[in-house]
């Protein structure tokens, strides 16, 4: 048993690894490409067949994997009866589709694709009926929406097959939208979300006050997917798709995973009034109504699809009864119909290939021009309508019985005598497709030249057809054993099955009677009907399905218009209005601590700064339209920040603020040049109300929230604590700030530094665009003649200062960088310092004379600094540590003083590198755009000639 | 002290809101500055506000300011900068390119249906 139950996951997983093939074989030509693709699911038959004994002796076969234990996702799978015939149909089914299908598609379909969606399908499906875990199974669910949906528009070209498609996705994918919802609950009652704990949860389940909701929200799960009224409208659309598909989808696996559903869960489901009423009554419902409107279709593939409809209702009412005797026969059934609807689909699928045409009003007198499709055809459509000795016939006289005794509305015979109707409405269309197709004269205006098709093709349905005869003639030989283990997992009771034609003269005898009757009577008069059906107006469910699409677009469209219709401004007041409408939410939901900390006292010197601070901000506020000044006073709001830094001990913070301040001020300055000085004034004063209006609220919002966390103290102890205990010991760092940095939060740093990176490419990439753009050619005629410039171009002071300070900049760089393990400083802090130092000289004597000097580009620096801290990081697997654990001990050379080294500093390298040449590529980036503009490059470091007073003495290089 | 803190933080969340509303792109960049600077502020603030606390491990000191808003902060003005940048130059490529700083593109007629084949 144990070896068995490791089959499991592997038959699940066969289809998926073998969809990777056909694609690829498919160069190797049609027939090697089927074999790929039957191959998997050869493989993963034969897996089931080894674990079939054990099934058949009553064993559960289960396998497990955890995977999401804290979500209560796990990777279980399971094996009983019902599963296993399910994954039998399944992979069965799909074997003989393979073989239908390598016949059916011509050359101009590109059969890879075809085959890489059916295995994906095919394992989504297995991988549903093997399911132990709910979470999993709706994994596999939604998978066969999804793949699915590429089956039935896998004829690209044809509208029809894309809405088709489109529609089917629409609906079973709501569907399973709604059910797990519904599976959550049921979990969430079961107390886990392993099916054989919830198998056992009966009562629990059904007194529960959700039972209802969860019932009601599965089972819109289970009918869109089986096509139950009033959803059964996109399964006819479907059709659109090849034939082999329809003949796989419809017969055994997709519709039938609705009912899989239902069946799995019918023992903790079942048995209630809520459940016989809603189920039993769907089903009865959309029986009878399909096999109507199968009658009145002239296609066959609609003829068959409504019949589906109309099968799928009768085992849903079976399942609905909730008598287990009633649950047995709906597993008969699910069999019988698997069998003939495959091969009735796969026969319709060969007079369309060879006639061209599968309208019924196109064909007739066929039985002589195709004599084994007829045969088929013929047993298949008999065997739908429920005529001995066929399997059909059994499971439909089954029905019967257990309808008869069933007492639904209104007088004890009602559900029996709607039911005989279906059964009539059945008989009848089955009839028609073989009177109206094969039978009747030879015609002459056959759009081709019917004949049968070549061994290929028709042997698939025809070992389906040898199944309807054997299964119908030796029920219990063929079918017995299958059925009972099936019936005894969907009911968890040992169930007695006898399958025998002849059950003497009862109610369900006299039915069938009335039936067949009834539905040679019908066909006699299908013209006249015919043309009452056609005169009659009805519901058109694909128009009602458009107009229902077409208003949620157009609700979706206004709203998210409304929205974002391309305004910044009003998509930031949104976003701002909504952030602080969830903050007063979650204020006014929730109550607040009393105050635990004292307030620090205010001395002098921070009054000062926060007075200038308040200042800065309001002018910067009020008088942003001269752009020069806003950028002033936003110096000085970043320089007052820094020192509020050095105020509240946090030196590192300082040191960071006020170079990035610099490196800002720079970087906006050298837009300012391109971009207008003024901000015209163009809002209306209502307009500026607003946004004034939601940025009062939402700073006295943030202010308020800022006071009441630094009053308070932590909710719970802080990592800190732990941060301060290690860092010496464990990061050989004192200062803690920087051993964060590189060693506790080393990954955030790795990640950090490679997205500034990435944002100084960026910077790199679009600047490039612009300038090979219309931009470009603009700035290329761009005259700086609006402003006066100062004669000077690059003054004799600067130039002589910055050479200066240059050393003593990188001096204190290297100074920094090294110290930061233990004092202040570190990577981020010496990076931004070098590359002001390198900023300087390109102040003083002009980007293009400073980079003319320079070896080493800003790209290869960025890279170097990200590969050097990537190396760190993977040195520590050498050692079997995992990434970023960092190492560090002690070097002792005589003369000098005891030398600490730690891998961390190799890693702020990286850190250092990453940063010189971001900062660095984005203003060089910038000042391209400057050269761009016309400035020449510096023959000597000073530009400046006093022999000439009215213009800067440039040479041109 | 906290109460200055605080109102700074509010003024300055204030005033970029305010920027930020802006229909053109430099005050709209100046204010998403300020807002970093409040962002900024406030991570720092989760820490609480301490004076004349070491940041660096000594020997017989006990208490420290907490380092872990310090390193958070500190990665996060430097990545501030790195967005700042990139907005800058996406400003001032829209407006080389177009000629035009505003914001906003303005409500624009729906993109093409896709082949009607709802009636087909």
């Amino acid at each position: 048993m144990d070896n068995a139950a490791g089959f499991l996951p592997i038959i699940a997983a066969l289809p998926f690894l073998g969809a990777l093939f056909p694609g690829l074989m498919i160069q190797a030509g049609r027939n090697t490409c089927a074999a790929f693709t039957a191959a998997p699911t050869i493989l993963a038959l034969t897996l089931l067949l080894l674990c079939a004994p054990a099934v058949m002796r009553g064993e559960v076969l289960t396998f497990g994997i955890d995977w999401l234990p804290s979500l209560g996702l796990n990777v279980n799978f399971m094996l009983d009866g019902l599963g296993l015939l399910f994954a039998g149909m399944i992979l069965g089914i799909g074997l003989l589709i393979i073989l239908y299908a390598r016949f059916y598609l011509s050359r101009e379909d590109p059969m890879g694709q075809f085959y890489t969606y059916l295995l994906l399908f095919q394992g989504a499906m297995v991988g549903i009926v093997l399911s132990d875990n709910i979470l999993l199974l709706l994994i596999f669910w939604e998978l066969t929406s999804l793949s699915s949906f590429l089956l039935i528009g896998y004829w690209k070209h044809l509208p029809e097959g894309r809405q088709g498609a489109r529609m089917a996705l629409t609906v079973t994918g709501l569907g399973g939208l709604a059910m797990i919802a519904g599976m959550l609950i049921l979990g969430n009652i079961a107390g886990s979300y392993d099916l054989s704990v919830i198998l056992t949860q009966k009562d629990a389940i059904q007194a529960s006050p959700l039972y209802l909701p969860a019932l009601i929200l599965i089972l819109l799960g289970c009918f869109t997917k089986s096509a139950q009224f009033p959803f059964h409208f996109w399964l006819p659309h479907a059709m659109a798709a090849p034939t082999p598909v329809s003949a796989y989808l419809h017969s055994a696996t997709m519709v039938k995973a609705g009912l899989f559903l239902m069946a799995r869960m019918w023992p903790v489901l079942a048995g209630t009034p809520e459940w016989f009423w809603i189920v039993a009554s769907t089903g009865l419902i959309t029986m009878v109504m399909a096999a109507k409107i199968a009658l009145f279709k002239d296609d066959l593939k609609a003829l068959l699809a409504f019949s589906t409809v109309s099968h799928l209702g009768l085992i849903t009412m079976l399942l609905g009864l909730g008598t287990k005797a009633a649950a047995m026969v709906a597993v008969f059934h699910i069999i019988n119909h698997a069998t003939f609807k495959a091969a009735l689909f796969m026969t319709a699928g060969i007079v369309d290939h060879e006639a061209h045409t599968r309208d019924i009003k196109r064909l007739g007198g066929l039985r002589h021009l195709m004599p084994i499709t007829f045969t088929i055809a013929t047993i298949a459509a008999l065997s739908m309508a429920g005529i001995p000795p066929f399997n059909g016939f059994l499971s439909k006289e089954m029905m019967l019985e257990e309808v008869a005794h069933t007492h639904w509305i209104g007088p004890a015979w009602m559900m029996g005598a709607v039911a005989t109707l279906g059964a009539l409405f059945s008989v009848a269309y089955s009839f028609r497709y073989i009177a109206h197709v094969f039978l009747g004269p030879k015609r002459s205006d056959y759009p081709a030249k019917p004949h049968d098709p070549g061994f290929g093709m028709w042997a698939a349905p025809a070992f389906l057809t040898v199944l309807v005869i054997l299964i119908g003639l030796m029920p219990m030989t063929f079918a017995g054993e299958l059925v009972r283990v099936a019936a005894q997992a969907v009911t968890q009771s040992e169930p007695t099955v006898k399958i025998y034609h002849w059950h003497g003269l009862v109610p369900a005898f006299w039915m069938s009677v009335i039936a067949v009757i009834g539905g040679a009577v019908l066909l006699r008069l299908h013209a006249p009907l015919m043309r009452l059906w056609n005169a009659t107006p009805r519901p058109e469910a694909k128009v009602m399905f458009d107009a229902v699409t077409r208003a949620a677009t157009a609700l979706s469209t206004a709203l998210t218009d409304g929205v974002h219709n391309g305004a910044l401004t009003r998509n930031g007041a949104i976003f701002a209005v909504v952030v602080i409408a969830a903050g007063v939410l979650g204020y006014l939901g929730g109550g607040m601590a009393a105050p635990t900390r004292e307030m620090l006292p205010v001395t002098l010197v921070p009054a000062i700064g926060w007075l200038l601070l308040m200042l800065a901000t309001i002018c910067l506020v009020a008088f942003h339209r001269n752009r020069f000044l806003a950028l002033v006073l936003m110096g000085i709001v970043g320089l007052i920040v820094s020192m509020g830094f050095v105020y509240l001990s946090a030196p590192d913070l300082a040191l960071t603020q006020i170079s990035v301040e610099v490196v800002t001020i720079i970087l906006l300055l050298l837009a300012l040049n391109f971009l207008p000085r003024e901000t015209p004034a163009e809002s209306s004063v209502a307009r500026r109300m607003r946004d004034a209006g939601i940025a009062v609220v939402g700073g006295i919002a943030v202010a308020g929230l800022t006071y009441a966390i630094l009053l308070r103290d932590f909710a719970a102890e802080s990592i800190s604590v732990f941060h301060l205990a290690n860092s010496y010991k464990g990061g050989g760092g004192t200062n803690v700030v920087n051993v964060i940095l590189v060693d506790f939060r080393g990954f955030d740093t790795y990640g950090e530094i490679i997205v500034l990176g990435i944002a100084a490419l960026v910077i790199f990439a679009l600047t490039e665009t612009v300038l090979k753009g219309p931009g470009g050619r603009w700035l290329s005629q761009w005259k700086a003649d609006r402003y006066p410039e100062a004669g000077d171009r690059h003054p004799l002071m600067m130039v002589v200062a910055t050479r200066v300070m240059m050393p003593i900049a990188l001096m204190v760089g290297a100074y920094i960088f090294l110290r930061g393990h233990n004092q202040p400083g570190g990577g981020f802090i010496a990076g931004l310092i070098v590359a002001i130092a390198f900023l300087m000289q390109y102040m003083a004597s002009g980007f293009a004379w400073a980079e003319s000097r320079q070896r080493v580009t800003y790209h290869a620096t960025i890279g170097v600094g990200v590969l050097i801290a990537s190396v760190t990081g993977i040195g520590a697997w050498l050692a079997g540590r995992p990434f970023l654990t960092s190492d560090y001990g002690y070097l002792h050379f005589p003369p000098i003083e005891e030398f600490e080294w730690a891998t961390a500093m190799a890693f702020d390298t990286g850190v250092f590198l990453t940063v010189v040449g971001a900062v660095m590529l984005a203003l060089n980036s910038l000042s391209s755009m400057a050269r761009r503009a016309g400035e020449t490059v510096n023959v000597t470091p000073m530009d400046i000639n006093p022999a000439l007073s009215d213009a800067p003495g440039e040479k041109e290089a | 002290m906290e109460l200055l803190f605080a109102s700074a933080i509010g003024l300055l969340t204030a005033g970029g809101l305010y920027l930020v509303l802006r229909l053109r792109s430099f005050p709209v960049i100046i204010g998403i500055s300020l807002l970093s600077y409040a962002v900024n502020l406030f991570l720092f603030g989760t820490g609480r506000l301490v004076v004349d606390l070491p940041p660096i491990l000594q020997k017989g000191v006990e208490a420290y300011t907490d380092p872990l808003p310090q390193a958070l902060v500190l990665t996060a003005i430097v990545i501030s900068f790195g967005m700042t940048a990139v907005v800058v130059i996406m400003a001032l490529g829209s407006f080389l390119s177009s000629r035009d700083d505003t914001v906003n593109i303005g409500p624009e007629t729906p993109p093409e249906q896709p082949a009607q084949e709802n009636e087909a």
